[in-house]
């Protein structure tokens, strides 16, 4: 019963997506029928709405779906490794390492352009969860989910603090990095997708393939081991997987919160004991979330935009206390 | 449990397990000394180093009223004031973490991540880059929108009663509509008046009102008993809901009681100082591994806190050229401390 619940879940996540990638182009500050909309898509050769549409609507479409199904799939991952429902790919030190080597782009290099920022937000996160995972693993015991989120936060802490002295130090530099920080999808070009994208789908399919082992390792990793789990090697692959995935994210939409922690919650309430669906369908919410927002953002706020990154805060929270108080109990996997 | 069954067996257990638990008690005593006299040698070097430096000696009649004018100014007018503000935030901050990891059975509990401090800053950051308020309007419009975002979150956490895990999971939802919500307000203003809302958010004891701090030190009269008091029935807490219940406890009464506490501290030292980053949270933990106990230790983690602001604070101050607010150097030196530890031996008992 479960399995085809799940099934029609899946189904109405890809009917809403592609729903919601068509409102993408087609609304803005300059409506577009549907006719309009696959004349501009359908036949090159310019025009006001062609340019709207391609140049425009196009990339920060695809930014927002690529950036939102992988922090939705690394928000899965996460919190299955970690055990904690509190884990989100933010905590692996991820958005402050991206946020440290941004800062260190836009203050020593002199990088301007978000396309720009693509490699060394990139850097930045997979340095910083590399480090977080490396002190796991130091300690003895191995990476336990709580040595985990507590070395992600104290290493969070710490770049946090040494980013916010360069900005309180150097105006020039906080007057560009507060754009880059709020977190949106719009003024990143197809290329920057490109480049991202190899990155985005190798993690995503990690996690897939995690999905099996985050099932055993959910049953303790005594269990775990006596099924014959490797555990540090399935740690380690999961780990894999979110530094590809929130580093991709982060270095197209910038330190995006939220979507993670929300879409993994989400999926958990139709499939919540099979960690392949779950996070398939956390994938799928992610992607939703963000093309939400920044359509949402386009309207909210009139005659401006608001970014993504700060829709998804207003429409994230409700959702998720909703969802919370829905259903308590299933918050303790 | 071992040793229990050890002393059924042998004749000599007893002696052994007696030996066993003043050892603990022990370890305990040394601990909590040389915590305090940590805080005492940061108090001694914070009040005497400096541009005016004045001799360790001289600390006892400078501080009775017989200093010369020009001691007086070193220590009385300015450094005592931020010594004071930094060891009252830091007992709050340090206090409140630890009733929050405890209640909320989650070492990921604190005012930071919770929406406590969110909900603070960004009521002062509004009041500052919205309204352009200064001076004492920024610390009430913190304390308000702390409180208010405590409430707001305990009153929606409340379903067929209260559970910590919700508890967190809706504080991490708050938490993060603040950021969105600043993050917002930062974009929208004056890059200047953003950068010096920035610099509120990272949590300062640089100029210090004798009055806030007066204000800081009334609540903590009434809220630090009441922290102790709480650290008994909260032990007991921790056998289980079901067990405290049949030892005659109120589960959920004593929760929300320490919950309650928890968010007075934390706001009313956001108030004062913004919200020092990380102090709530690694202070707990910190005190935990000194003492060598498992449980609430509130004595321990108020000095845990006290020895990290004060420390922080002095460094800060000595940085050089750049007046760094306390914030960034607890970030900065007290989570590298919590990452080293958590590579030690006893790292994995988190």
């Amino acid at each position: 019963m479960s399995r085809s619940r799940t099934a029609t879940a899946l189904v109405a996540c890809l009917v809403a997506l592609a729903l919601l990638a068509g409102l993408s182009l087609a609304l803005g500050a300059q409506a577009l029928t549907p006719a309009q909309l696959l004349h501009a898509i359908t036949r090159p050769g310019g025009g006001e709405a062609q340019r709207i549409v391609i140049g425009l609507r196009l990339p920060r479409t695809v930014v927002a779906l690529v950036a939102g199904a992988a922090l939705g799939l690394a928000g899965a991952v996460m919190q299955g490794v970690t055990r904690n429902p509190l884990a989100d790919p933010g905590l692996l030190g991820v958005n402050a390492g991206a946020s440290l080597a941004v800062v260190t782009a836009i203050g020593v290099f002199g990088v301007t352009s978000a396309a720009g920022y693509v490699w060394f937000a990139f850097g930045g996160a997979a340095v910083a969860a590399a480090i977080v995972y490396a002190v796991g693993v130091l300690g003895p015991g191995g990476a336990t989910p709580v040595k985990l989120a507590l070395a992600g936060a104290a290493l969070t802490a710490t770049l946090t603090s040494i980013v916010t002295l360069v900005l309180l130090a150097h105006l020039d530099v906080f007057q560009q990095f507060r754009f880059w920080q709020v977190g949106s999808v719009s003024g990143r070009s197809l290329h920057d997708v490109l480049v991202v994208a190899p990155f985005a789908a190798a993690g995503a399919v990690l996690a897939l393939v995690s999905g099996r082992m985050l099932d055993v390792l959910a049953l303790g990793d005594d269990a775990a081991r006596g099924l014959g789990l490797n555990v540090p090697l399935a740690r380690a692959l999961c780990a894999v997987a979110v530094v590809l995935l929130a580093g991709a994210a982060t270095s197209l939409a910038g330190p995006i919160v939220f979507v993670g922690l929300v879409a993994a919650h989400a999926a958990r309430t139709v499939a919540a004991h099979e960690h392949r669906w779950l996070i398939g369908l956390s994938g799928l919410i992610g992607a939703g979330l963000l093309v939400a927002s920044d359509l949402i953002g386009r309207f909210i706020a009139p005659p401006g935009e608001l970014e993504a990154g700060v829709v998804i805060a207003l429409i994230g929270a409700p959702v998720m206390i909703a969802l919370v108080r829905r259903r308590g109990e299933v918050m303790t996997a | 449990m071992t040793a229990q069954l050890e002393a059924t067996d042998a004749p000599a257990a007893p002696t052994v397990v007696r030996a066993a638990l003043t050892l603990g008690r022990r370890r305990r005593r040394v601990a909590l000394a040389s915590l305090a006299a940590a805080a005492v040698l940061v108090a001694v070097l914070s009040l005497t180093l400096g541009t005016l430096p004045v001799s360790p000696m001289r600390l006892p009649a400078v501080l009775t009223g017989h200093g010369t004018p020009i001691e007086n100014l070193a220590v009385l007018t300015l450094r005592l004031p931020r010594w004071t503000t930094g060891a009252l935030v830091g007992l709050a901050l340090g206090l409140a973490g630890a009733l929050f990891q405890t209640t909320l059975r989650n070492p990921l509990a604190s005012p930071d991540i919770l929406g406590v401090s969110g909900g603070a800053s960004l009521a002062a950051v509004t009041a500052m880059l919205v309204f352009h308020a200064a001076g004492a309007g920024v610390p009430f419009a913190a304390l308000g929108g702390g409180a208010l975002v405590a409430v707001v979150i305990g009153l929606l956490s409340w379903r067929d009663g209260f559970t910590g895990q919700r508890f967190v999971l809706i504080g991490i939802a708050v938490a993060f509509l603040a950021s969105g919500g600043l993050s917002y307000l930062m974009t929208r203003s004056d890059v200047r008046a953003a950068q010096q809302a920035l610099a509120w958010t990272v949590g300062s004891v640089n100029d210090p009102s004798w009055g806030e701090t007066g204000l800081l030190a009334a609540a903590l009269v009434v809220l630090v008993p009441l922290a102790v008091w709480l650290a008994v029935p909260l032990r007991v807490l921790a056998l289980g809901p079901d067990a405290a219940h049949g030892l005659g406890l109120r589960p959920v009464a004593t929760t929300v009681l320490a919950a309650a506490v928890g968010v007075a501290l934390a706001s009313v030292a956001t108030a004062v100082a913004g919200p020092v980053a990380f102090v709530a949270f690694v202070s707990a933990p910190i005190a935990r591994r000194i003492v060598g106990a498992g449980g609430l230790e509130p004595v321990a983690s108020a000095l845990t806190g006290i020895a990290l602001v004060t420390a922080a604070d002095f460094v800060a101050a000595r940085l050089g050229g750049f007046q760094a607010p306390v914030g960034l150097v607890t970030g900065v030196v007290g989570a590298p401390y919590l990452l080293w530890l958590l590579t030690r031996k006893d790292g994995g008992s988190a």
